[in-house]
């Protein structure tokens, strides 16, 4: 008898020791969960790599007009333009912006034919932190054309709800 | 139906560049928002954008969540011919609105 409570005080113990380590565990992880995992240069250079494959991008081209300096991340205007005649022989057929450190690094991607006229699009973007951001064309001969653009952030999006 | 603003000249002489703006109001929830009691607010965004001028495609945009809320969206057009100018917003439940606009072309 005395032998079966040892045994049973030790898997008492160590079923304890284990309910600790998880309960240390769990006081831990919600801690990493809580903060939605931020995109970096890294994962954008993963999401250019899904959109254009093993291709070569060229600097050029492309320019982004953002201001260098936002005060308010919820809502940036944001203009990309690429050099181009926009002929049915030479002209953009997509435009690809990402960014470095929201939680996702895609922004947009936009697809334009020749019947654009001229290769510029604007938006909206959410900017979480300052970051470099970057777009890339693809011209119809299949090339690619990156510019970039570093934004300083002041009150970043979605601060509030951290 | 969300409110959208349209801005597509009424007139153009053929063969001009005209722009194309387009608003539409929308949360543009990103999916990584909480509320107090740490819940995240599900995502709910505009992920598509179409737009057509006399049943072609003349421009297309996939958006994410990195796009702000209410999302806003130029670009620009050869005026080819008189007719109608077409956008459809596309959200994630795949609910659809359209709008159109009639150009003059001369």
């Amino acid at each position: 008898m005395s032998r079966r409570s040892t045994i049973a005080r030790s898997t008492r113990r160590r079923f304890l020791a284990a309910a600790g380590a998880a309960l240390a565990g769990s006081a831990v992880v919600p801690v990493v969960l809580v903060r939605p995992a931020r995109a970096t240069p890294e994962t954008m250079a993963v999401a250019i790599r899904d959109v254009i494959g093993e291709a070569r991008v060229r600097e050029g081209r492309v320019k982004i007009d953002l201001p260098p300096l936002v005060e308010n991340g919820n809502s940036v205007t944001m203009t990309v333009s690429v050099e181009s005649p926009m002929t049915e022989a030479d002209h953009v057929t997509g435009i690809f912006v990402f960014n470095e450190k929201n939680p996702q690094p895609n922004v947009g991607s936009f697809h334009l034919t020749p019947r654009a006229g001229k290769a510029r699009v604007s938006t909206r973007i959410r900017l979480g932190d300052t970051q470099t951001v970057v777009a890339i064309a693809q011209l119809s001969d299949g090339s690619f054309w990156s510019g970039s653009a570093d934004v300083v952030v002041t009150v970043p999006a979605c601060l509030e709800y951290e | 139906m969300a409110r959208a603003l349209v801005n597509i000249p009424r007139k153009a002489k053929r063969g001009e560049v005209i722009e194309i703006k387009a608003l539409i109001s929308h949360p543009m929830e990103t999916g990584y928002r909480r509320d107090s009691t740490g819940k995240v607010y599900p995502r709910d965004i505009i992920n598509r954008f179409v737009c057509t001028y006399n049943g072609a495609e003349i421009f297309r945009a996939d958006l994410f969540p990195a796009i702000a809320a209410n999302p806003f969206l130029s670009f620009f057009t050869v005026a080819t011919d008189s007719g109608v100018i077409a956008l459809q917003w596309t959200g994630d439940d795949g609910q659809t609105q359209t709008e159109m606009a009639n150009i003059t072309v001369e």
